[in-house]
């Protein structure tokens, strides 16, 4: 099982800033809890001040077909929107911000593991819930997954001609991560601060 | 003594690379040491290189510095968590040991123990963060030290000549973002592609020592253009170590070749690091060669 929390206000503060906002909930599995009241409260003050172009709340956006069909209705919105935000699971956010890669698509969600079932949906972008999204400083890319290494500060010296240095059949992580954000225009995320990963949130939940 | 004050005079920066042996007899090694390369500036002590486990580190540092060497402890993130990666560090501090490499590390699965659990707590730059946060009296967990705290020149490496250079540069710089001083790079063929490399990497405004490895053979050459990362050989140079056997079985031709890269390189980068793999021997007829 999976539960997903929102990242702090001052960080979806930040995200959000003066931008116009198309928001994605999902309500997907059984096996997620997902923060409803809290994202609803926040989406109305929002709504309210003008800022969002458009909402779409649906379950299963993981499933890449059904994800597309739904938001293809809503094209217009999301052209019209600065930032995509989506609130769900790590998964999720990662099968829209491979479909929409011309867009700045965010997350506003932290992914926990919690004991139990996991989902079990068929999975072609992995999450393993570290309990920090790292998706918006990778372009939407998940770096613990996606490295074989699960670095959160950027490439090793072991990539070769783009492949990863444990494994020549896989691209490496952060070679993917790094031609993303500079199709967004957002290589300005890499001079982040330092990451330092916590392994302890299973304490926090 | 820290390198660092020595680039911070405008010295070129020669260093050189000692593997400690798996098993625990080092004193050939430290002979070695002794009288190949006493006359450079420090020599680097690699941690577990390419993830063999081998003796440590930090041990083949203490028994060089005693023998009146300079020694530049390499410190990977594979094997230990930020536990004990802070407390090698003050471990160091207390043997007297100023210079540091600091790395990310091979996978576990590139090396002899393939079964071993990869750690990777930190990686090279939040390496780098705690080793700062550590200078400035307190712990990654927040804790204070007791007493001074211990002051390094922080090292980092960087891959001038890999084929992702611009997410190499993006990385270099979080390096300097977090606080490293000098850098040494992977092993340097091609001079052309190194020099463009520095034209971006100097406005970071961190001393860099250009990698050298001697070239021992084509098939040597051949091999790190298969499988090491960063490293091409050019086909000229492969060419020029296959015309004469014996003369590149004695060193010349490598030493040539190493000689004349060192050469190029020089007017734009402030040292060298030559990593020697077992010809520590050839270190002083090369620097000679290349007029140092
Ligand atoms: S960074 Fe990766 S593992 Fe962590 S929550 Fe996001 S998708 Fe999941
Ligand atoms: S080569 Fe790339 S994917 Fe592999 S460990 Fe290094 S950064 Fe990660």
């Amino acid at each position: 099982m999976l539960i997903t929390q929102l990242k702090p206000r001052e960080t979806i503060e930040a995200l959000t800033e003066g931008k116009k906002v198309f928001i994605i909930n999902c309500h997907g599995c059984k096996e997620v809890h997902f923060p409803v009241e809290e994202a609803d409260e926040l989406q109305k003050a929002w709504t309210a001040q003008g800022k969002v172009t458009g909402i779409l709340t649906t379950d299963y956006i993981c499933n890449q077909e059904n994800m597309e069909l739904r938001l293809r209705k809503h094209m217009e919105e999301i052209q019209a929107a600065d930032v995509v935000l989506v609130f769900s699971c790590g998964v999720g956010v990662q099968t829209i911000a491979a479909y929409l890669e011309e867009k700045k698509v965010c997350a506003a969600c932290d992914t926990c593991p919690l004991p139990g079932f996991q989902g079990v949906t068929p999975l072609e972008y992995k999450c393993d819930q570290c309990g920090e999204c790292y998706l918006n400083l990778t372009g939407g890319i998940c770096p613990i997954t996606a490295c074989s290494k699960s670095l959160v500060n950027g490439q090793c010296g072991g990539a070769k001609n783009g492949r990863c240095e444990v494994d020549s059949d896989m691209e490496c992580g952060w070679e993917r991560i790094y031609r993303r954000l500079a199709q967004i225009g957002r290589l300005d995320v890499l001079k982040c601060p330092t990451q330092v990963r916590n392994f302890a949130t299973d304490d926090d939940v | 003594m820290k390198i660092t004050e020595l680039f911070e005079r405008g010295e070129f920066v020669v260093s050189a690379e000692v593997g400690p042996p798996k098993g625990f007899h080092v004193e050939h090694l430290l002979e070695e040491a002794k009288t190949y390369l006493s006359g450079i500036t420090a020599v680097n002590v690699t941690d577990n290189q390419s993830s063999v486990m081998r003796l440590g580190s930090l041990a083949m540092c203490k028994a060089l510095k005693d023998k009146g060497l300079t020694p530049i402890y390499q410190l990977t993130c594979r094997d230990r968590n930020r536990i004990a990666l802070q407390s090698d560090l003050l471990s160091a501090a207390m043997f007297g040991i100023e210079n540091l490499l600091l790395l990310t590390g091979d996978h576990t699965k590139l090396g002899d123990h393939p079964q071993a659990k990869p750690v990777f707590d930190l990686d090279s730059v939040s390496l780098i963060h705690a080793v700062k946060k550590l200078e400035e009296g307190v712990d990654l967990g927040g804790n204070e030290l007791i007493g001074e705290p211990p002051k390094f020149a922080k090292g980092a490496v960087v891959s001038p000549c890999s084929d992702s250079v611009d997410a190499q540069l993006a990385k270099m710089e979080r390096k300097v973002m977090a606080g490293a001083d000098y850098f040494q790079t992977q092993a340097v063929f091609e001079p052309e592609k190194f020099i463009k490399f520095m034209e971006k990497a100097k406005q970071f405004g961190k001393p860099v020592q250009v990698g050298i490895i001697i070239p021992k053979s084509a098939g040597m050459c051949k091999f790190m253009n298969n499988n090491v990362a960063g490293v091409h050989v050019p086909e000229e140079m492969i060419e020029e170590l296959k015309k004469d056997k014996e003369k590149t079985k004695a060193g010349i031709t490598g030493v040539e070749i190493a000689a004349r890269i060192i050469k190029e390189c020089k007017p734009y980068c402030q040292g060298v690091h030559i990593m020697a793999l077992g010809w520590e021997s050839k270190v002083p007829d090369l620097l000679k060669a290349a007029g140092i």
